[in-house]
């Protein structure tokens, strides 16, 4: 009847027991104050059935929040357990709990966080950047963001029934095959990421068929902001690379399930192959994050500098060389395989060619900053932050880069101090410029600009205490995942732990300004235009109305609303047509979702028959959907 | 917005959905190519080819999809019968090959060369299995569109779904020809 759940699956050591307690008494204590406030009518209305891109956006925001406050504290579990742990004295975490962590911490972090971050800034923005009144599709906008939702509800689960991956955040096999790890772990992580990887692709095709068929008359491609630009490209890479993820899953998935044999290590399966699979997602995944944060700071540099943006051109041919690059450099993740010299050296090449158009990007800030009337706001600091830290991030990449060096710190700290400059350094900080960018707009109130820099310097010197001892310790020889450290090494890790201190400051000032900048809200009104902005979504009201443009400009140039407020050219709005149409809000995303979520919960724990019940009724679903005829309604502006 | 306006764009998205479609049967051919010499004492390709069984299902699938092209030119042109019999057609020779494959699987797995006896047996039933699968859903959604057609006739939007099918199904025939080529033909060699 419940496959192979049992009692047992919810009982845990002392240590898991909180976490489970708190999920449990969060999520019941969010659906009591709901019923209590009565407020059920609301959230139906206004969120769980919207299909506005832009109430969607802060709902993606919202996740993202919330998951990033569990990643971290992952996170500081970690930095507490290497910073105590010598041998004598093993810390607080078993070796299992500790793998457990690390790879729910990666997991969250990349496809919980940050992309739900990144589509939450691609929402707000992206209509309103090409003058659009919605995205191209916006039924299954809303659909994407619900199955984001239950992946990462899937995942969380994992933590209040059975228990996770103890595998590393790519579970590589043979170590997450069913011979290695017979739990349920690996397969909560394979169904999670399945699940919100379904969203990803359909946000994708999305917003490449937003951007390439809505944008507004006469704003043709080379007239896009180049954050439009990014977001095609980053969207292109969805579209090619995570069919790959879902491929990589499923082959793990029917290994684990039905007994093939991909991956394992009998009757023939290849693991190198899972490993070359992972990567060609994983590499491009990469640059999917990346690619909008350099958008957004193409954005902010020209609005702050009170410039026009350095060599457009040259951006959007950079944007699209990178991502070309980002499929032909999967290798560099484990030129220690044991390819050829000419292969690791065609890889190590690739991976270098890499930093000349990302070069490109950096010099065209650094030139529309060069005698700009330059100011610093929040989102301006996040850029300053970004450059400093990006490029030392990348500097550590095309050292390792090369093969030989690779060899020396592969799997060491020093690529964990990498990549997390990369990430941390360059997307994360790129999403909080963005987000303290448009918040006014979004909102149609300012962000308080003083616990905003105050968060920005925790973060940076955070930051740099965190992961400038691990770039040490990793060549000193410290390799990941270790949960107990050398005594030597202890204290560059308590260095490090102290870093993670001050980004938690960071987060702490974050969440205060958010709640100062609500409270005070009335004091604080943006207007239409709080930065002086050069493009469209600044010209129309904050927040923008539903249907973001009463009558959709006519574009003559780029920087086109700059241009307007300087001499009139630039743009042209006709009249307000008077009836236009909008999509008719639908629940039928989140059903769909529920069922998902009910399909992964049951393939997890092989309780066959409801992962049946629950596919029928997806299928059910669609078809249903597909019968619908009223998917638009007229309104009157 | 226009109708026109909406059928361009769902085209368009159409198109983007099935190239990502192409990129995961990319990810599944070079998995078969890397894993077909993994016999381990089962069966290889070489056991498996009949190139007269496989002709049959192949001529089953390609005039699916002459047929659909047929059902599509009748539905352009407001012709309903006729459209429906070309899909009724379609779903026929589409549920024959499925059949086909559907009895060579059986019989591979009756003589316990199943999909778990070797690396090679689970590269070769997961492509066609994966393809076979995308047959299945393509047919649910062929009697679907027919239940469409039947009760609101040839709709805009009935046909807008008629061509996304239409491109889907073309689609899947390409994959075929591939899998025809490189598992069948080579396999044979």
């Amino acid at each position: 009847m419940f496959g192979k759940l049992t009692l047992s699956a919810f009982l845990h050591g002392p240590i898991e027991t909180v976490p489970q307690l708190m999920i449990v008494g969060g999520a019941l204590g969010a659906l009591a104050l709901l019923t209590y406030f009565r407020l059920w009518g609301w959230f139906y209305r206004e969120w769980l059935t919207t299909v506005d891109h832009k109430k969607i956006a802060v709902m993606y925001f919202i996740l993202a929040g919330v998951m990033l406050l569990r990643g971290a504290v992952d996170a500081a579990m970690m930095r507490v357990q290497q910073a105590i742990a010598v041998p004598g004295s093993e810390g607080y975490l078993s070796p299992d709990h500790y793998a457990q962590i690390f790879t729910a911490h990666g997991v969250i972090m990349i496809f919980f966080v940050a992309m739900p971050f990144m589509f939450a800034l691609i929402n707000l923005a992206t209509p309103l950047l090409i003058g659009a009144r919605d995205v191209a599709y916006p039924f299954l906008n809303s659909l994407s963001f619900w199955l984001t939702v239950a992946g990462a509800v899937l995942i969380n689960l994992s933590l209040v029934v059975g228990e996770f991956a103890a595998t590393g955040w790519l579970a590589y096999p043979p170590l997450s095959e069913l011979a290695y790890s017979p739990g349920v772990g690996v397969d909560y992580y394979i169904w999670a990421l399945q699940i919100a990887g379904v969203g990803t692709l359909l946000a994708g095709i999305n917003f490449i068929a937003t951007i390439i068929k809505m944008r507004a008359p006469g704003m043709t491609m080379m007239r896009m902001p180049i954050f439009a630009w990014t977001t095609l490209a980053s969207m292109i890479l969805v579209v090619f690379a995570f069919p790959i993820l879902t491929v990589t899953l499923a082959l793990l998935g029917l290994d684990r399930t039905l007994g093939m044999h991909f991956f394992t290590t009998e009757l023939g399966g290849n693991a190198m192959m899972y490993v070359n699979l992972i990567w060609a997602w994983g590499h491009p995944e990469v640059y999917i994050l990346i690619l909008p944060a350099f958008g957004i700071f193409s954005e902010i540099v020209p609005v702050f500098s009170r410039k026009r943006l350095f060599g457009y051109t040259s951006m959007v041919v950079a944007t699209m060389c990178i991502a070309v690059l980002s499929f032909l450099v999967w290798v560099h993740h484990f030129f220690t395989m044991g390819a050829s010299a000419n292969v690791n050296a065609f890889f190590g090449i690739m991976t270098m060619v890499i930093a000349i158009p990302t070069g490109v990007k950096v010099f065209n800030w650094l030139f529309t900053m060069f005698r700009g009337r330059i100011t610093f706001e929040t989102p301006m600091l996040w850029f300053m932050g970004f450059l400093s830290t990006f490029i030392l991030g990348g500097m550590s990449g095309v050292l390792m880069s090369i093969p030989g060096i690779d060899f020396q710190v592969h799997n060491s700290l020093f690529l964990v101090a990498h990549f997390h400059n990369m990430i941390i350094g360059g997307v994360l900080f790129g999403f909080f410029a963005g987000f303290a960018y448009w918040f006014p707009k979004l909102f149609g109130f300012r962000l308080n600009e003083r616990l905003g820099k105050y968060a920005f310097w925790c973060w940076l010197i955070g930051f740099l205490t965190a992961f400038v001892p691990l770039y040490a310790l990793g060549l000193m020889g410290a390799t990941r995942r270790l949960n107990v450290v050398d005594p030597s090494w202890q204290p560059l890790f308590i260095v490090a732990a102290v870093g993670l201190c001050i980004i938690a400051a960071g987060i702490f000032l974050q969440a205060l300004q958010l709640f100062v900048s609500i409270r005070d809200r009335k004091q604080n009104p943006a207007g239409n235009d709080p930065w002086g902005g050069r493009t469209l979504e600044w010209s129309v009201s904050s927040p923008p109305p539903a249907h973001n443009f009463a009558a959709i400009p006519h574009i003559y140039s780029r920087d086109a609303f700059w241009n307007y407020k300087e001499d009139g050219g630039g743009m042209e709005v006709g009249p307000a047509h008077g009836e236009i149409e909008m999509p008719t809000q639908t629940i039928v995303g989140v059903l769909i979702s529920l069922c998902a979520l009910a399909l992964g919960f049951a393939a997890v724990w092989h309780i066959w028959w409801l992962a049946a019940l629950a596919l029928a009724a997806i299928v059910a679903c669609l078809i249903a959907r597909s019968f619908e005829t009223n998917i638009e309604e007229k309104i009157t502006v | 917005m226009s109708n026109h306006n909406t059928t361009d764009k769902v085209s368009f998205g159409f198109w983007a959905y099935l190239m990502s479609d192409a990129v995961l049967f990319a990810g599944l051919f070079a998995t078969y190519a890397v894993l077909q010499g993994q016999v381990f004492g089962g069966y290889g390709i070489g056991d498996i080819v009949d190139i007269p069984f496989v002709a049959v299902e192949s001529v089953l699938l390609l005039a699916s999809s002459f047929t659909i092209g047929l059902a599509l030119l009748a539905a352009r042109h407001g012709k309903r019968a006729l459209a429906l019999s070309a899909l009724l057609i379609t779903l026929a020779l589409g549920l024959g090959f499925l059949g086909m494959e559907v009895h060579e699987f059986a019989a591979l797995i009756g003589e316990g060369q199943g999909p778990d006896k070797s690396a090679f047996l689970s590269a070769f039933f997961t492509l066609l299995g994966t393809h076979g699968l995308h047959v299945a859903l393509g047919s649910l959604w062929m009697v679907v569109l027919m239940a469409h057609i039947a009760f609101k006739g040839l709709t805009e939007g009935v046909l807008r779904k008629l061509t996304c099918l239409a491109l889907f199904w073309h689609f899947l025939d390409v994959i075929w020809i591939f899998i025809f080529t490189i598992v069948y033909m080579l396999g044979a060699l």
